[in-house]
């Protein structure tokens, strides 16, 4: 049976960079969103294990912390794929053959929406959303936006983060 | 020198206006002509981008949408004097979509460059601001009050009435907070504010920190927006630096500084009692009211929140009085609204124009139609919580009550189109499914309602006890707009119910077959 992790688990690989990062917010306890947006953007997760030391930091229990880094849909508990890409499920690229995209999207890359590639090249997943909504269908591709989209050219996109 | 401007807005970087730039860059190098790119906010013809314009002794010419491949062609033309080319749109300026429209707000959109805040100031900005460090804080109020300007982030309170709550509230310390988490499905106006003209919000708030005796604000913008995220942190630090922000504004007693904060990615952070959770540090899980943010907000203190358009607005109302502000607009609705244009439309963007203009003028005089050329079925106007109309309805003028007596509403002024190729019960169904994904979970009747609601869609459209069931959908959406603590689990059922009475021959499709 594979190990169970748990939130007693501290690993210094993960909690160093936490704590260096807390300390960058004064150790603010309402600074937390921003705490974990750069251990996800260093270490490209929120590893569980870094939630205590961050606790801690920030004097919070970590109940607390957990509970925040699970609300968000920003956050990812477990590493994602090299790329992040999201794709735009909502009402405006609806109209615009939004719901086709996705499906063909899917079938592209042989996995469902929040799932990562088999390469673990792309991590695909939904947003709701992006600000776009007078060229959708739109995506965002780790922090790159693309409007227009069509199965065309979401192929092509994909080929150039092979490179 | 030449002056050559390629918006950096995210609608024009999308379609590669990155690339765009660089193309004409490396084009008039090998040419040996001299021209300096200047990389503008964007006018709003989303249509259009990437939309490259020239400086000529007439005025600034417009081509569009040019893409990398269509460079070498348009230098072929020497379209850098402004000369005809298949892409050509002529004086930008004299285009019916620009000039048909009231800009107060967007009056400075594909102009300047959003970072230079010599433009912004040549531009007539930081006018609003200079009165009101001269008014101070109860004049503020009384010339906010006097524009009729309501909350354009969807609700429409009064803002004047709002900030004199704040500004009478008695404590040590006060905030304002900008909610600039636009999750709106069909809304952009305040992605290209942030992106566009950042230092007409840091204006807009800072006057709102004046007028309510708030010394510290924060701008809550959501994290699918990179670009305004890091333009408006841009931007605040050149206001400190030029002294339009922090300690003693202009050398004088007031001070007022400003704090960038992302989202994480929740819609329920839009609602302004779960953004100050999460501003906090909290998950994002809406306050019961009262009390009112107004009194008991940001840790607890009287607190300001806006949306970004709202103090957008600001800034033109004190520059040049609620009196001219209040000129514009019908009934209770005063003012402009910037409309976008979205979803499957022609020529989608941004409309600023006075409200009182009915959907159909902005869908097709503005819009041009549908993108696909089809029939129009349905708008949404006001985000994935708002009302889905039929033709029958699109000559209603934007105006709050109105709207509101026709079970539909402005919101933040978002459209999305349709054409006949949607099918209703499936946008129904999805409204439920959103509102399962994205509610905060404390209330009943959003966090279990929407998933019974869209069991029950199912049911009905798969013809499974469909009129008991239909019964069940209106009484069930009845308890949520009820029993809801906010407008997530309160406005769901607004597009569910009007698709269902608008359009009920989509819901009985399984029934009509088999009878066919």
């Amino acid at each position: 049976m594979a190990k169970k992790h748990t939130l007693i688990d501290l690993n210094s690989s993960t909690a160093d960079p936490a704590v260096a990062i807390a300390a960058r917010y004064g150790n603010k306890p309402d600074a937390l969103l921003e705490i974990l947006h750069d251990v996800q953007a260093e270490l490209g997760f929120v590893p569980e294990s870094s939630l205590p030391a961050i606790a801690n930091a920030l004097n919070i229990s970590r109940a607390e912390a957990y509970g925040v880094a699970t609300f968000y849909h920003d956050f990812h508990l477990k590493p994602t794929g090299k790329h992040v890409i999201k794709l735009c499920k909502a009402e405006a690229c609806q109209s615009m053959g939004g719901r086709n995209l996705v499906a063909a999207v899917e079938n592209f890359l042989k996995i469902k929406v929040g799932q990562t590639t088999g390469d673990g090249l792309v991590t695909l997943e939904a947003t709701y959303c992006l600000g776009l909504c007078a060229s959708a269908p739109t995506m965002m591709v780790d922090d790159r936006p693309v409007a227009r989209v069509d199965a065309k050219k979401f192929e092509a996109v994909v080929e150039g983060l092979r490179t | 020198m030449i002056k050559i401007y390629v918006p950096r807005d995210s609608s024009a970087l999308a379609v590669g206006a990155n690339d765009v730039a660089n193309a004409i860059a490396a084009e008039a190098s090998a040419q040996n002509i001299r021209v300096q790119i200047i990389r503008n906010s964007s006018r709003g013809m989303a249509w259009l981008e990437t939309f490259v314009e020239v400086e000529t002794s007439k005025g600034r010419v417009g081509y569009g949408p040019v893409e990398v491949g269509d460079v070498q062609r348009l230098f072929a033309a020497k379209f850098y004097e402004g000369q005809k080319h298949s892409l050509c749109h002529g004086l930008v300026e004299e285009m019916p979509y620009l000039k048909n429209q009231e800009r107060l707000t967007f009056v400075r959109a594909g102009i300047t460059d959003p970072v230079s805040i010599s433009d912004y100031v040549s531009h007539g900005g930081f006018e609003g601001l200079r009165k009101a460090l001269a008014l101070g804080g109860s004049a503020i109020v009384t010339e906010v009050t006097e524009s009729g300007l309501r909350g354009r982030g969807g609700a429409g309170f009064p803002t004047g009435i709002k900030w004199k709550t704040v500004h009478d509230a008695k404590a040590d310390q006060k905030y304002v907070c900008c909610n600039a988490d636009e999750g709106d499905s069909g809304t952009f106006a305040d992605r290209m504010v942030m992106e566009g003209d950042p230092f007409m919000l840091i204006e807009g708030m800072t006057i709102a920190g004046i007028a309510a005796g708030a010394t510290k604000g924060f701008i809550y913008i959501r994290s699918e927006y990179p670009e305004a995220i890091s333009t408006m942190k841009q931007a605040i630090q050149i206001a400190v630096d030029a002294k339009w922000l922090g300690q003693n504004i202009q050398s004088t007693e007031h001070s007022f500084t400003l704090e960038v904060r992302r989202g994480a990615g929740a819609y329920i952070c839009g609602e302004e009692t779960a953004m100050l959770e999460s501003l906090e540090g909290k998950r994002g899980m809406v306050r019961a009211k009262p009390p009112i943010p107004a009194l008991v907000g940001l840790f607890g203190k009287p607190t300001i929140i806006n949306n970004v358009l709202s103090f957008a607005a600001v800034p033109y109302i004190l520059a040049n009085g609620g009196a001219a502000y209040k000129n514009y607009g019908m009934g209770r609705s005063r003012g402009t609204l910037p409309f976008q244009l979205a979803g499957n439309i022609r020529q989608g963007g941004l409309v600023e124009k006075a409200f009182g203009i009915t959907l159909r003028t902005l869908i097709n005089e503005f819009g041009g139609g549908t993108f696909t050329g089809r029939p129009i079925r349905a708008v949404q106007v006001g985000g994935p919580l708002g009302s889905y109309l039929p033709d029958s309805q699109l000559d209603l003028p934007m105006d709050y009550e109105t709207f509101a007596a026709n079970m539909a509403m402005v919101g933040h002024g978002g459209l999305v189109v349709f054409d006949d190729s949607v099918d209703m019960a499936q946008q129904a169904r999805f409204a439920m499914e959103f509102c399962a994904i994205e509610s905060c979970g404390k209330c009943t009747p959003c966090r279990i309602g929407s998933t019974r609601g869209a069991e029950t869609i199912d049911k009905i459209v798969a013809g499974e006890n469909r009129d008991a069931n239909l019964l069940l959908l209106e009484d069930l959406c009845q308890t949520m707009t009820d029993g809801s603590l906010c407008a997530m689990g309160g406005l769901t059922p607004m597009p569910v119910m009007s698709a269902v009475k608008h359009f009920p021959e989509d819901f009985d499709k399984p029934i009509r077959m088999a009878a066919e």
